[in-house]
């Protein structure tokens, strides 16, 4: 048995002859928001589909929840909620409808006000599914991966095709929930505003982890100025000691940090 | 929730859908009545030797063909959308007992055949003067013979909708087959024992053509029986071949049954 939400060792997946999914090991603690990053064709899918319960895996150990999804049933769904990549179901149904017919699978789920209150469709309540914009297909998604209080929830590349406004407020949805999240997304700037810790999976393997200020390099910070070049921890006495030096202005003085972006392409780029 | 309790919501969902959902209402379900008034006022005369006019003949042809448009083309277009818009796959990401979508699936076949006879049956009684037995075995052939018609036409309905791509090509595909059937089976073409005889012979393999025979000797006086193929309702061959179809049809579902669409690996 297992304290983790997820643990997965030595997970594989091959398609014919292209492996999708190569030893990927993953540990997620309870209560805390993963995100999955990695270019498509990463495994990112894959992995989580195994972990969903949707595909069968060719080789590893993979507990969640504490229970094999391979064989979990009935009882350990109960406990899951899952927003898949992109839906179309449902479309002649309103939204209060769909949300209250995935409701009646659950045992004690959310209540229908609370639900769409929780994803911002307070107003759509009656409005036919087909008539709603993405990013309101996409929060009712969310709203039918909540409404039976899942302890771990799953989200597929949720945002895809969002405006930023829309991405924003999806953010602040997912904000509000009190539960254990694996997210994918190749978002950048999403899985900062999100997770707590970022995995970076590239050709079906771990290449880093860690929270997302200190994954890669970033800690360290390049000094530049006209006649020099300095990398360090700590730009502060980098730059007093320069301007001591120059007395008073650094001539064309900047000090940058890695973004997230940069350590990302970094740590895809030298996997290949 | 139980899994018959779960299968009854899926059932009011699956009826709210198919109501709400325009081509469902036209090709499955207006279709048949809309082909029985029109050729029934088109038809006129009446086969001598018998009281049965032409109207009438069609009626309980087009019963049968209305049974295999609410169970064949409503199953096989409703499972091939559910396949490819991600019904199937959100439902088993819930707690979803596989169960409960088959009896969301056959309750809903119920309603929609159900209201599909009633409406035929309804033209034909109104329209054009159908009489309507009162002898209960005629009612108990009617029983037997549509029992085993949904239950054939449903299961290769199931079978087929492997056969479409995607949800948009689910309704061409699946009304071409059911239109020339319809045709072979002497549905649209009265009576049916002027049909040439190669098309009765492909004719005679499918359930539709056995299932309109049944149909025609509950509402019909044997006085018609000369415009049929043979001059008997053949009603032993029509339970045998009705039955081979529902045995073939099941076989035919486990083999092919497919919960994913054909893009995803």
């Amino acid at each position: 048995m297992t304290d983790d939400a997820v643990r997965v060792r030595g997970l594989r997946k091959s398609y014919r002859d292209t492996v999708a999914v190569d030893g990927l090991d993953l540990t997620i603690a309870h209560g805390e928001v993963r995100a999955l990053l990695g270019p498509n064709g990463a495994g990112k899918t894959s992995t989580v589909e195994i972990l969903e319960g949707h595909r069968p895996r060719d080789g590893g150990d993979v507990s969640v929840l504490g229970v094999d999804p391979a064989e979990a049933g009935v009882a350990w769904r109960r406990e899951i909620g899952i927003v898949l990549q992109s839906t179309a179901d449902g479309a002649e149904l309103t939204v209060a409808e769909l949300i209250g017919h995935v409701a009646r699978y659950f045992p004690r789920p959310r209540g229908l006000d609370e639900t769409l209150a929780l994803v911002g469709l307070a107003d759509k309540r009656d409005s036919r599914i087909r008539k709603l914009s993405g990013g309101q297909r996409r929060r009712l998604d969310v709203g039918l991966g909540i409404v039976g209080r899942p302890r771990l929830l799953f989200l597929d590349e949720p945002t895809t095709g969002f405006d930023p406004v829309a991405r924003r407020q999806f953010w602040s949805t997912v904000r509000g929930l009190d539960t254990t999240v694996l997210l994918t997304t190749h978002y950048l700037e999403e899985a900062e505003a999100l997770a707590d810790r970022v995995t970076v999976i590239a050709d079906g393997r771990v290449v880093a982890e860690g929270t997302p200020d200190s994954l890669g390099a970033r800690q360290v910070a390049t000094v530049v100025w006209r006649d020099g070049r300095e990398q360090t921890a700590d730009p502060a006495a980098v730059v007093a000691r320069l301007s001591a030096a120059y007395g008073g202005q650094v001539p064309g003085l900047s000090v940058t940090r890695p973004s997230l972006e940069d350590v990302y392409l970094d740590l895809i780029g030298g996997s290949r | 929730m139980t899994t018959l309790g779960l299968g009854s919501a899926r059932a009011g969902i699956e009826l709210r859908q198919f109501w709400r959902e325009r081509d469902a209402v036209v090709f499955t379900f207006a279709l048949p009545v809309v082909l029985l008034t029109l050729l029934g006022s088109l038809f006129s005369g009446v086969y001598p030797g018998s009281p049965v006019t032409s109207a009438q003949y069609l009626v309980p042809s087009m019963i049968a063909a209305g049974v295999a448009s609410a169970t064949f083309v409503n199953l096989g277009v409703g499972i091939a959308t559910d396949r490819d818009d991600g019904t199937l796959k959100r439902l088993r990401g819930l707690p979803t007992p596989p169960l409960s979508y088959v009896i969301g699936k056959i309750l809903l076949v119920a309603v929609v055949t159900a209201a599909e006879v009633l409406a035929l049956l309804l033209i034909g009684v109104l329209l054009f003067d159908l009489p309507v037995p009162s002898d209960p075995s005629r009612w108990l052939t009617f029983g037997w013979v549509f029992t085993l018609g949904v239950v054939a036409c449903s299961l290769l309905g199931v079978a087929a909708s492997a056969l479409a791509r995607s949800a948009r090509s689910a309704a061409a595909v699946m009304n071409l087959p059911y239109v020339v059937l319809a045709f072979f089976s002497g549905i649209y073409y009265t009576p049916v024992g002027a049909l040439p005889d190669w098309v009765i012979r492909i004719g005679s393999v499918f359930p539709l053509k056995w299932m309109a025979q049944g149909f025609r000797s509950v509402f019909l006086p044997d006085s018609v029986l000369p415009y049929e193929v043979v001059r008997s309702w053949e009603h032993g061959r029509t339970a045998l071949v009705l039955t081979a179809w529902c045995i073939g049809g099941l076989v035919l579902c486990l083999t092919t049954f497919r919960w994913r669409g054909r893009q995803t690996s």
